[in-house]
C-alpha cells in the first residue's frame, strides 16, 4: 500500500514536470505528498494548467493558507547545555528583532485536490514585496477561492488582484491591523466594553497583560541526544 | 381610462441574524429583496472568531486538541482526527491497530452524532418539532459512550498523536434512583449498561436501525417535507466542485467522494461500507444521503465494535517522545516524574516541515495545514473547515429563491459556527 502510493506520487510529480517545466520547483514533504513552489508572476498560467491539464485535471481548491514567516526558525528560549547532572538556566535568546520588511515574509499556500484523479497537491506562493504584498487572485480559477482570500487578506494582508470583493470577513467592522501576523501581539490591541453613559459598546486599549506561557519555544532538545543515552552519559 | 400611476417599488434590504434561531448560532445575513424573493445574500461571520489557530501557535502542541473539540462542536473527535493525523504525519508515526480502530469506531459514532443534530435542528427550522425529540434521545445514548470513554460529553480531547488517551472503559456510568426515576424505570435504563461500553455500543447499534425508520417514516415520504426540500438549493456537480463543497454537500449532487474510501485512513479500507449519492442535487437529495450515511456508520460501528470485542493491544505508541510515563510510575521513580513534567509543560518537538491532513468529517473534508519550524509549538495551524466553503456558496444556493427557503438552505448545509469562524 505505502509502495504503491509513493509510485503514484512519483508519477504524478513527473506529470507536473512534464507541464509545467521550469515554472514550478518541487518542494520537501512528508511520505505521501506532492508540493511544488511557484513564483507570484506565474500563478495563474500555473493554477490554470494544474485545473485543465489531462492527467492533473485539479478541479477543487480545498483550502488556501496565508502563512507568515517573519519568525520562522527563530529561538525564543535557549538551553545551551545539557550535562548528565541537568540543564544549563534557559535564557532569553538576545537577537536582533527580525526585519518585517524583508522578501519572502509572506506566502500563500494552495491545497489542490483531483476528484477526478484522486490526487492531491500543495503549491506555495511568495509575496515578492513585504511591506505590500500582493498575488494574483486565483478566483477565475477556483470558484471556492472567494472567500478563502477574504479570509488571507484579513488575516494577514495580503492583497489579491482581482478578487471581485475583497473586504474583511473573520475580524470585527472597522478592526485595525491583521491579526495571524506573527508582530501582531496575541492579546491584540483593544478590547470591548458597554459605556453606561454613552448607552453603547466602546473599544478601550486592552487592559489585560500578555501573558507567556513558560516554557518558550524549545528547539533543542536534549533528552533524546544519543550520547545522553541511559548507560551513556558523559562523565 | 385613467391610469393611476404605479407606486414606486424599491427592493427591501433586510437583516437576518445574528441573533435569530435558524441562523445556527451567529450568522448574520443582510438580504436583498424584491418582495419575497431574494435578489442577494451577504452573509457576515467572524462573529465566533476567536483566533483558535493563531492560539495554537502559542502551545505546545498537544496542548491544543482540545481546541480542536470547540472548532466543529458537534463533531469533535472528527476535528481532533485531523490534528492529530496532522502530527502522526510530521512526526513519521502510527498508532498501534487497536487505537486505529478505536478511532474509527468514534469517528463514526461522532458522524452519527453530528447527523442526528443535523436531522433535529433542519427539521425544527421546517416545522418539524417530533423528530428533533426522538433524535436528542438517541443522541443522549452516544452521548454517554463519549462520558464514559473521555470524561466529557462533548469536548473529548481523546485522540493524542500516537494513539488515544486511554483504552475503552470495562463498565457504563449508570442511571440513579432519584426524585425523578423510579427503582423501576432505573432497571429499565440500567439493562443496556450492566456490560462493558462495547456490549452498550453493540445493543444501540442493534436498535438504532428502526430509530432511523421512525425519523424517515417522520419526513420522507412528509407532503410538508418535500414541498419545503424538493428543488430548492439546486446545486450541479460541476458547481460543486468549483465552489469547493465536500461530504454530504458533494454527494447530494451526485459525485462520488468520500474520503473514507478513496484515500483511506486508519483501519477504514477494512470495513464494508457503501457511499449514498444523490441525483439532483437540492436539500431533499442531502437529507436523504445523510440518513443514509447513519446507516452506513451504523454497520461500521458494528464492525469496529465486533473486532475490539475480539483483540486486545495497546491503544498507544510505545514512544517515550510523544507517550507520558503510565501513574504508576510517576509516582515511584524521579526520572518519571521529570520527564510528566517536562512532557506536559514542554511538550515535544516536531520535526521541521508542513502536511496537510484531511478526514471525512461528519460535514465534508476537514483538514488540518500544518507547517512546523522544528519547536514545540506549531509555526502555523490552518484549519480547512467545510461550513467555511458551504457558506461562502450561501448566496449562489439562495439567489431567487424565497425567504423561508433561506431557512432551508442553511440547514441542509449543516453550518456550524465554531468552525466557520474558528
Amino acid at each position: 500500500m505505502a509502495e504503491r502510493l509513493s509510485e503514484l506520487i512519483e508519477a504524478l510529480a513527473l506529470k507536473v514536470d512534464a507541464a509545467l517545466h521550469d515554472s514550478v520547483r518541487r518542494v520537501a514533504a512528508p511520505a505521501h505528498e506532492l508540493a511544488y513552489e511557484t513564483d507570484a508572476a506565474e500563478l495563474l498560467s500555473v493554477c490554470r494548467t494544474l485545473r485543465d491539464r489531462d492527467g492533473l485535471g485539479f478541479e477543487m481548491l480545498m483550502d488556501l493558507a496565508g502563512v507568515d514567516y517573519l519568525h520562522y526558525g527563530r529561538d525564543d528560549w535557549e538551553t545551551s547545555e545539557a550535562t548528565h547532572l541537568g540543564f544549563s538556566r534557559a535564557r532569553l535568546a538576545a537577537r536582533a528583532p527580525p526585519d518585517p520588511a524583508a522578501p519572502g515574509r509572506f506566502a500563500v499556500v494552495y491545497n489542490l485536490l483531483s476528484v477526478s484523479a484522486n490526487q492531491r497537491l500543495r503549491l506555495k506562493v511568495r509575496c515578492p514585496d513585504s511591506t505590500e504584498p500582493v498575488l494574483d487572485s486565483v478566483v477565475e480559477v477556483w470558484a471556492s477561492a472567494n472567500w478563502f482570500e477574504r479570509e488571507a487578506f484579513d488575516l494577514f494582508g495580503i492583497l489579491f488582484r482581482g478578487h471581485p470583493d475583497l473586504r474583511r470577513i473573520l475580524t470585527d467592522y472597522g478592526f485595525i491591523g491583521h491579526a495571524f501576523r506573527k508582530d501582531f501581539p496575541l492579546i491584540g490591541n483593544v478590547e470591548v466594553q458597554y459605556d453606561p453613559d454613552k448607552q453603547r459598546v466602546v473599544y478601550r486599549p486592552v487592559s489585560i497583560v500578555p501573558r507567556v506561557l513558560v516554557p518558550r519555544v524549545i528547539r533543542h532538545d536534549h533528552r533524546y541526544e544519543p550520547a545522553l543515552r541511559d548507560g551513556q552519559v558523559p562523565r | 381610462m385613467a391610469t393611476t400611476p404605479l407606486s414606486e417599488i424599491r427592493n427591501y434590504t433586510m437583516n437576518f441574524g445574528p441573533q435569530h434561531p435558524a441562523a445556527h448560532g451567529v450568522l448574520r445575513l443582510v438580504l436583498e429583496m424584491d418582495g419575497e424573493v431574494i435578489q442577494k445574500a451577504d452573509p457576515h461571520i467572524g462573529l465566533l472568531h476567536r483566533g483558535t489557530e493563531k492560539l495554537a501557535e502559542s502551545k505546545p502542541f498537544n496542548q491544543s486538541i482540545g481546541y480542536m473539540d470547540r472548532l466543529d462542536y458537534v463533531s469533535m473527535m472528527c476535528n481532533e482526527h485531523a490534528y492529530v493525523l496532522a502530527i502522526e504525519r510530521l512526526l513519521g508515526i502510527e498508532p498501534p491497530e487497536r487505537a486505529q480502530y478505536i478511532r474509527t469506531l468514534f469517528d463514526e459514532i461522532t458522524r452519527v452524532l453530528n447527523h442526528l443534530m443535523w436531522l433535529g435542528a433542519h427539521g425544527l427550522d421546517i416545522g418539524a418539532m417530533t423528530v428533533f425529540l426522538l433524535c436528542f434521545k438517541a443522541r443522549e445514548e452516544l452521548m454517554d459512550v463519549y462520558e464514559a470513554v473521555s470524561g466529557t460529553r462533548m469536548h473529548a480531547t481523546y485522540y493524542r498523536p500516537g494513539g488515544v488517551y486511554r483504552d475503552l472503559p470495562e463498565s457504563m456510568p449508570k442511571y440513579q434512583v432519584s426524585k425523578w426515576r423510579s427503582a423501576k424505570q432505573v432497571a429499565r435504563l440500567n439493562e443496556a449498561r450492566s456490560g462493558t461500553m462495547l456490549d452498550f455500543i453493540q445493543a444501540f447499534t442493534a436498535s438504532f436501525p428502526a430509530q432511523i425508520d421512525d425519523y424517515e417514516a417522520l419526513l420522507t415520504d412528509n407532503r410538508i417535507w418535500k414541498q419545503r426540500t424538493v428543488n430548492i438549493g439546486v446545486v450541479s456537480p460541476e458547481r460543486a466542485l468549483q465552489l469547493g463543497f465536500s461530504g454530504p454537500m458533494l454527494r447530494g449532487s451526485g459525485v462520488e467522494w468520500d474520503l473514507r474510501k478513496k484515500q483511506p485512513y486508519e483501519v477504514y479500507d477494512r470495513m464494508d461500507f457503501d457511499i449514498p449519492v444523490g441525483v439532483n442535487g437540492d436539500c431533499y437529495d442531502r437529507y436523504l444521503c445523510r440518513v443514509a450515511e447513519m446507516r452506513q456508520s451504523n454497520r461500521i460501528i458494528r464492525q469496529c465494535v465486533d473486532w475490539l470485542s475480539r483483540n486486545e493491544g495497546p491503544v498507544m505508541i510505545d514512544d517515550r517522545k510523544v507517550r507520558p510515563p503510565s501513574r504508576m510510575h510517576m509516582k515511584e521513580d524521579m526520572e518519571s516524574l521529570i520527564h510528566h513534567f517536562k512532557f506536559f509543560t514542554e511538550g515535544y518537538e516536531v520535526p521541521e516541515g508542513e502536511t496537510y491532513a484531511a478526514v471525512e468529517a461528519p460535514k465534508g473534508e476537514f483538514g488540518i495545514y500544518l507547517v512546523s519550524d522544528g519547536a514545540n509549538k506549531p509555526y502555523r495551524l490552518k484549519c480547512r473547515a467545510p461550513g467555511f466553503a458551504h457558506l461562502a456558496a450561501l448566496e449562489e444556493m439562495c439567489r431567487g429563491h424565497m425567504l423561508a427557503d433561506v431557512v432551508a438552505i442553511i440547514g441542509t448545509q449543516d453550518i456550524v459556527f465554531g468552525e466557520v469562524d474558528r
